[in-house]
């Protein structure tokens, strides 16, 4: 019989030691618990607001351990009952400027973290939760652009004293301009091609005198991506006010955007908070002689300190501002490029004209809600969702000209800035609208059922297995069993290293692979027991056995995985969840399957020379 | 286990048996067609759970006063669950209706909520697509690596036999009017998966004794039904350790499990069979004989010579 090297057996014994740790974690159940952050992203939790927190705590009577991590400060609480007075117990006296959340938290002990040790994700068909798919309408992105591209050509062609007959958006969203004679469309064919540059410019229209301005491919995934973008941004926002741990915004395929809620039960108020969009308003900054009647003061976004009085009067809103990008100007300075609509542009120009020097603020207005937990009638809490509004100042910046329908922000002090600046004030333009496609809201209860019959029907099909085997496989089925359990612990920690989210088709998945990793060894088993029936020597028949199969379950398997890189690759959640632990399946079973009972056998067997017969 | 069964007097029969088979798949598929779950109708479907056992009739006659008409009102699992479904519906808030009318309409039970799916109509329509696409996908990338590692052959007879092993399973899905959905489609490819194992397996001893020295058959027919023999331990061993798991998935899996794990049982059961009588019949009758197998020997004179 072949000897099995010792780096082999180490080789495998490391492989399952790291196997456990990896796999480990998830035997730990977590701990109810709440998570409390302030709302704006930029601020980390400091010891103030822990011990904000320690004071409320301390007048309830829940047993809470409190720890402070970057993003968070965390509170462990026993039960999911001391979980829920904690939670209404900070959510009404912490005041607005936090986000109190439910949260698992893991209970990984410390050396098992410091090792990058952590449990796999649940999904949400096993935690509960809410999941949407929103489609987003960019086709109604690009006809904004281009009505707003359109005021602007009007007023430049009449400012140039170029006259057309007739200026709009075709159906195709080319804009169409006409004009009455050779001499005036040559002389705007002109003046067009040197001011638009983005557009294909195409004179050649079907139709006589008339310019047809067709959006460039690029420039058209361009607007698609900046809507989706947008959106992105504005649902984050949103979702962040929810209280959810650990959601989840992406975007999924080309106009499309997933989002996950765990523990999220009230679709209809997650719908409705999603729906909404925050809108900004213009204002003049208030002067000395401006009454106090008309003038209010408002605060800086993401700073403390003294805010500015801006006057009341509102010269147009969020929904004339057509795009605001960040960019830089001739001397390499951070500036932000906003366009508004034609008729937003006559507006800011009229307010605007008269007050050069003075300084023009843009004031970000933002629906929330919060929760606060009241007593009803019969005696038991029950949350109650509160809307209010908040005005802060996102830009103060003085006028140095009569402004348009184009004009720029600068004096920022660096690129980030102005990314971010610019990504405020186009989430108060119109996004492009969005409808849900897709919603799958998975209730608490059926979640925990999901996950015990889940376990439940791996247990009992493991047992039928394994009992199987050793019955009929005797001294080798326990090196199938070993394998068998080897692999259950490894797809276990491959799934947890890759982070990757266990879902109830997933686990069928991994049910699955228990029956058909088996596969391998049966393989191998009966090439054996032939082996030893044709006549030879029961060692050599464990070598031939081994070489021989081994073909045979390399194409098995391999073709087994195409089938599930098919699927994972074309698949949407349930199909994917199958698919992830059908693939890692395969894989650690070949390793366990092959290597580990050879490992085993060589064990058992491999120091007797004279053997007669095998226990198979 | 040593067999001797002539697997191959029954080729005819079983040919017979296959092509009655698809017959009825295909009818019923045709004329009954399938009964698509809400992943591809698009629709709304909530399932709600009830303290005691639910009074279908009048929750039916609650949706009904309420103008919700097409709602299909079943008990799901237990009778204390009801699986409510709106197939093809256009609005993306009847779920949440649905639950708040029914929670006012039976005040003073607490009525708990399992799950809220609403698909739209064109998220059905690509689900679809995209299973269909799948499935051909897969059936194409077995067939090039199979015409890869063995020969052309035995990759047509692989796909004729996975092609039989889908049509049977989906008509059963049709004959008996069982939910087709998302779990059923991943199950159905995992079945393609798996009949090809065992395709594979028995194309692979018939490779061996073909190229083999030794090999002391008169006929293709003879060689086959020796290689059968030969894999069939193992072939049914395999399908016993799978078939367990997969009966306590569907006793212990709970409803949404169900139909996936009734899939896959199908197919475990139409694939052994297949790999037995399909696949190799196939090669029969394309007429594979030592030859097809000779130039490639002699390029790579012993596979089995791999770690």
């Amino acid at each position: 019989m072949k000897r099995y090297g010792t780096w082999k057996y180490l080789l495998i014994i490391s492989i399952l030691c790291i196997g456990i740790i990896y796999a480990l974690p998830n035997l730990y159940a977590p701990d109810p618990a709440v998570q409390v952050s302030y709302n704006s992203s930029s601020q980390s939790p400091d010891s103030k607001l822990t011990e904000r927190i320690e004071t409320i705590l301390a007048d309830g009577d829940s047993e809470t351990t409190i720890e402070t991590t970057d993003d968070y400060v965390l509170i462990r609480t026993d039960s999911s009952d001391d979980q829920l007075k904690v939670k209404s117990a900070l959510s009404n006296n912490l005041g607005g400027d936090v986000i109190v959340a439910l949260n698992l938290a893991p209970t990984t002990p410390q050396w098992l973290s410091n090792l990058g040790a952590e449990p796999m994700k649940l999904g949400l068909d096993l935690r509960g939760g809410v999941h949407f798919l929103m489609e987003v309408d960019t086709a109604a992105a690009i006809k904004n652009r281009q009505n707003g591209t359109l005021q602007d050509i009007k007023r430049r062609l009449r400012e140039e004293k170029i006259r057309y007959s007739g200026a709009f958006v075709e159906e195709d969203l080319s804009i169409s301009v006409r004009f009455q004679s050779e001499a005036v469309f040559s002389e705007a064919n002109d003046f067009i091609e040197d001011n638009y540059p983005q557009f294909l410019g195409s004179p050649d229209s079907k139709e006589p005198l008339t310019i047809s301005l067709v959006l460039a491919e690029l420039e058209i995934d361009q607007i698609k991506s900046d809507a989706i973008d947008q959106n992105l941004t504005t649902l984050r926002n949103r979702v962040n006010e929810l209280g959810v741990s650990e959601p989840i915004v992406q975007r999924q395929g080309k106009t499309r955007i997933v989002v996950q809620l765990p523990g999220i039960q009230d679709t209809a108020e997650a719908k409705k908070i999603l729906g909404k969009t925050a809108t900004l308003e213009f204002h003049l900054e208030a002067q000395l002689d401006t009454p106090r009647t008309r003038k209010t003061n408002y605060p800086f976004k993401g700073q403390q300190g003294p805010g500015a009085e801006l006057q009341d009067a509102v010269i147009l809103g969020g929904d004339q501002v057509a795009t605001a990008q960040a960019s830089f100007d001739e001397n390499g300075l951070p500036q932000v490029n906003i366009t508004l609509d034609g008729q937003g542009g006559g507006r800011m120009h009229r307010a605007t004209r008269g007050s050069i020097g003075k300084r023009l603020g843009v004031l970000f207005v933002e629906q929330k809600t919060r929760t606060k937990y009241q007593i009803d009638d019969s005696g038991k809490q029950v949350p109650v969702l509160e809307t209010y509004e908040i005005k802060e100042i996102i830009s103060l910046a003085t006028i140095r000209a009569a402004l348009g329908t184009t004009f720029r922000i600068t004096g920022l002090d660096s690129p980030s800035e102005s990314s971010e600046l610019a990504l405020l004030l186009r989430a108060g333009a119109l996004a492009a609208p969005m409808r849900f496609v897709e919603e799958r809201t998975v209730g608490p209860s059926l979640g925990a059922d999901n996950i015990d019959a889940g376990i439940l029907s791996m247990e009992l099909g493991m047992a039928l297995v394994l009992l199987f085997i050793l019955i009929y496989y005797r001294v080798f089925g326990i090196a199938a069993s070993l394998a068998l359990s080897f692999n259950i612990v490894l797809l276990i920690a491959v799934m947890s290293i890759l982070s990757a989210t266990l879902t109830l088709p997933g686990i069928a998945g991994i049910v699955l692979t228990v029956g058909m990793a088996v596969d391998a060894n049966v393989l191998i088993f009966s090439r054996i027991r032939e082996e030893l029936a044709r006549g030879r020597k029961p060692l050599d028949a464990i070598d031939a056995g081994y070489d021989r199969a081994f073909l045979t379950i390399w194409d098995a398997n391999f073709t087994t995985l195409i089938v599930a890189v098919v699927l994972y690759s074309l698949g949407t959640g349930a199909i994917k969840g199958f698919s992830i632990t059908l693939m890692i399946g395969i894989i650690t079973s070949m390793f366990t399957a092959i290597m580990g009972t050879r490992a085993f056998i060589n064990l058992v067997y491999g120091s007797k020379k004279d053997l007669s017969r095998l226990s198979i | 286990m040593i067999f001797n069964v002539d697997f191959m007097a029954w080729r005819k029969p079983a040919l017979v048996v296959s092509s009655i088979l698809i017959l009825i798949s295909v009818t019923s598929l045709v004329f009954k067609e399938l009964n698509y779950g809400l992943d591809f109708t698009g629709g709304t479907l909530v399932e709600l759970s009830y303290p005691e056992s639910a009074d279908l009739n009048s929750i039916r006659s609650t949706l009904k006063t309420a103008g919700y008409s097409g709602a299909q009102v079943a008990n799901f699992g237990s009778n204390q669950e009801v699986l409510i479904k709106l197939p093809g519906s256009l609005s993306d808030t009847l779920g949440a209706e649905i639950i708040t009318l029914l929670k006012s309409s039976a005040a003073g039970t607490e009525i708990d909520l399992r799950r809220i799916e609403y698909v739209g109509p064109q998220i059905g329509d690509e689900l679809r697509d995209d299973g269909g696409l799948a499935m051909i996908l897969a059936l194409a990338f077995m067939m090039l690596y199979i015409a890869f590692r063995f020969q052309s052959m035995f990759a047509g007879a692989a796909v004729t036999a996975l092609v039989h092993d889908v049509i049977v399973v989906l008509g059963i899905f049709s004959f008996f009017e069982l939910d087709f959905d998302l779990t059923v489609l991943a199950a159905l490819l995992a079945v393609i998966g798996y009949s090809l194992n065992d395709t594979i397996v028995v194309s692979d001893r018939i490779r061996e004794n073909l190229r083999s020295e030794t090999d002391d058959s008169d006929s293709t027919t003879e060689l086959i039904n020796k290689s059968l023999n030969q894999t069939l331990g193992r072939t049914l061993i395999t399908s016993l350790t799978t078939l367990l798991v997969l009966f306590s998935l569907y006793l212990m899996g709970g409803e949404l499990i169900k139909n996936f794990a009734l899939a896959l049982i199908f197919g475990v059961i139409v694939g052994t069979y297949s790999s037995i009588y399909i696949a190799s019949n196939a090669l029969i009758m394309m007429g594979l004989t030592k030859d097809h197998l000779k130039v490639e020997d002699s390029e790579n004179p012993d596979p089995y010579d791999l770690p």
